[in-house]
């Protein structure tokens, strides 16, 4: 159809309307809670950073300036140089790529199996949902970090297994949490309504009970990047994640850990990374699960 | 409960056996003949179809036999009982840490919402709950011990001292017990950095909490009318306010001592603690599974008797639990 009829013109002019909207609806948003702007903003810039690594960092990760070893931060070495005489501001952008990664597999693994299994036992209901929910309990009851490394030390020390192991130990979260959103929306009229439109079960979960399920799963998201991130790096420290010479934030602070009363930044860098990336998380988290909830907007 | 338990010991189980790494390598050593092998596989069982394992496992462990450590070649059930004070000391003193700092921060956070000390108080807790905690060892260490030399350094207590009598295996209760002023300086100086290092995450949870449960309380009606009748603001907070904040407050406070088991392991392997969390990992590397399955175990047994606890407490404070 060509664009200049009636029709189309009329077509487009809503959504022009409801794009601006949105513009302002985030301006808005971002005004009734700047603890979650400031979040958002870390979180964009983290993830520029990694994305854009290799262009952005002077060298390569295990590139050794063995002359300079354990130099202070300088104008050729911004953040100083390490133990191996690597680059620490290379290192920590190739790092952020990979806890970038971490997070997101993570997320993605333990998400997606965990609200497959919480919106289904909602959903079917009776001793599908108990057995489901049994096995929740069960990983509930580990300490993360406790379980997470006994899986990693079973599977051996890898960044993929660190990453299977921590997926494992959060997926419970997702399952809990999708599932109470589910045993609320099954009761509403609008599931009752497609079922006696005659949709199929799967087809009523995924088209009306997970888009309105979504959003207590992305808070949790948002939070489960951070924690992600903090826990691969603690596995880093003693071992069981990634291996040096990975320029992963954890594996630095490790091996830089000698060097924290005399070479400051060796160990101080790494972790003030795996800070500051955590916050943002953290305050994003904060930020979204205020908005969403209707009962922090009026204060 | 027990329910979970046994789930909890089939998962260890899982995980010990449908693993790729194989711990006879690893305690043999890759030049191990196969005979050597073979003898070793037979010794430990590791010879046996899975299933038969399983059981005799879940027997064992009824028994309370957790089995012999493949690294120490002791049964991990000593080695438990040998590490377990040492965790249990650290603990209790980060949870204390945490309860003592978080709960009157977060208190005030929510009485003086908005102004200079609920902003740092705030700022604080987001910083504490996302800060590596194995940095923050590292640099408590390297400041206070190190360089100011103000606290002993890593381990539990001085060699050049003697200990107190073992009485319950917490060296600060044994020399309190003894009345021995040195060894409960020097016991207290070496839990103080670890302690506040694993409690820090814990302090910035339960900040966060008790502020969002007193922001929470302080709005309903029954505080409006206790403070029409003329009561004083203190008397509101704590006897009308704090008790009901601390019904959801408790929740976490039970959660957070999982955080804190988990903090452990990395607490430990920085301050040469001698407790689960340095066993459990010198187990885990060296693919210890006996050992590793052990404490896995107890932890989450340890985990969930806290949870079982904390629900008792719950119901206690909150009459709706109790008649519900």
């Amino acid at each position: 159809m060509p664009a200049s009829t009636p029709a189309s013109a009329t077509d487009r002019l809503p959504l022009k309307r409801a794009r601006r909207g949105r513009g302002r609806d985030i301006v808005r948003a971002a005004r009734r809670s700047p603890l979650a702007a400031a979040g958002a903003g870390v979180v964009i810039v983290y993830a520029l950073l990694a994305v854009a690594a290799p262009i952005l960092a002077p060298h390569a990760p295990v590139t050794q300036f063995l002359e300079h070893r354990l130099d202070p931060p300088s104008r050729a070495f911004p953040l100083g140089l390490d133990q191996l005489g690597r680059d620490i501001l290379s290192r920590i952008l190739y790092g952020a790529r990979l806890s970038l990664i971490i997070g997101l597999v993570v997320v993605v693994l333990g998400g997606v199996v965990g609200t497959a299994v919480g919106i289904t036992a909602g959903f079917v209901g009776g001793r599908l949902d108990n057995v489901m929910m049994r096995i929740t309990d069960v990983f509930f009851a580990f300490p993360s970090l406790i379980l997470a490394m006994a899986i990693a030390a079973a599977l051996g020390p890898s960044l993929t297994n660190t990453m299977v192991a921590i997926a494992i130990v959060t997926w419970p979260v997702y399952a809990r949490l999708s599932r109470a959103q589910t045993l609320v929306l099954r009761r509403l009229e609008f599931v009752e309504a497609a079922r006696a439109m005659g949709l199929t079960d799967v087809r009523i979960i995924v088209r009306h009970v997970l888009p309105n399920a979504l959003s207590p799963l992305i808070v949790q998201a948002s939070f489960n990047m951070g924690e992600a991130i903090l826990i691969a790096a603690g596995l880093s420290f003693i071992g069981f994640g990634a291996q040096p010479p990975t320029p992963e934030w954890g594996v630095m602070v490790s091996e830089g850990r000698d060097y924290i009363t005399t070479q400051w930044w060796v160990p101080t860098i790494p972790a003030l990374a795996i800070l500051l990336a955590v916050t943002g998380f953290n305050l994003l988290g904060d930020g979204l699960r205020d908005l969403m909830d209707p009962r922090m907007r009026r204060r | 409960m027990g329910l979970v338990l046994l789930g909890v010991s089939v998962l260890t189980f899982f995980i010990a056996h449908v693993v790729p790494a194989d711990p006879v390598l690893v305690a043999l050593g890759e030049h191990a003949r196969d005979d050597q092998i073979e003898a070793y596989r037979k010794a430990y069982g590791l010879d046996r179809p899975v299933p038969i394992q399983f059981v005799t496992y879940l027997g064992r462990l009824a028994r309370g036999d957790l089995g012999v450590s493949i690294r120490t070649r002791r049964p991990v059930a000593d080695d438990l009982g040998e590490f377990m004070p040492a965790t249990v000391e650290l603990g209790g003193a980060a949870w204390l840490v945490a309860l003592l700092l978080g709960i009157p921060a977060g208190i005030l956070s929510a009485v003086y919402k908005d102004r200079i000390f609920d902003h740092l108080s705030r700022l604080g807790a987001l910083a504490g709950a996302s800060l590596p905690v194995f940095w923050l060892g590292l640099v408590l260490l390297g400041i206070f011990y190190y360089r100011l030399q103000w606290f002993p350094g890593p381990g539990r207590f001085d060699i050049v001292l003697s200990p107190p009598q073992v009485r319950s295996g917490l060296l600060v209760v044994d020399a309190a017990l003894a009345r021995d002023g040195a060894a409960l300086r020097n016991a207290l100086g070496h839990l103080a950095l670890p302690a506040l290092t694993l409690g820090l995450f814990s302090t910035a949870v339960i900040a966060r909490m008790t502020r969002s449960a007193m922001l929470e309380v302080l709005y309903q009606d029954y505080v409006r009318t206790a403070r029409a009748k003329g009561l004083q603001e203190r008397r509101v907070i704590v006897l009308h306010a704090l008790k009901n904040a601390m019904i959801p407050t408790m929740t976490i406070i039970g959660i957070s001592f999982g955080s804190l088991l988990s903090g452990a392991v990395l607490t430990e392997t920085i301050f040469a603690w001698p407790g689960l969390g340095r066993y459990a990992t010198a187990s885990a590397v060296s693919l210890d599974f006996p050992a590793v399955m052990g404490v896995t175990l107890v932890v989450a047994l340890l985990y969930t008797v806290v949870n079982l606890l904390v629900d008792l407490i719950y119901a206690r404070l909150d009459p709706r639990v109790r008649y519900g």
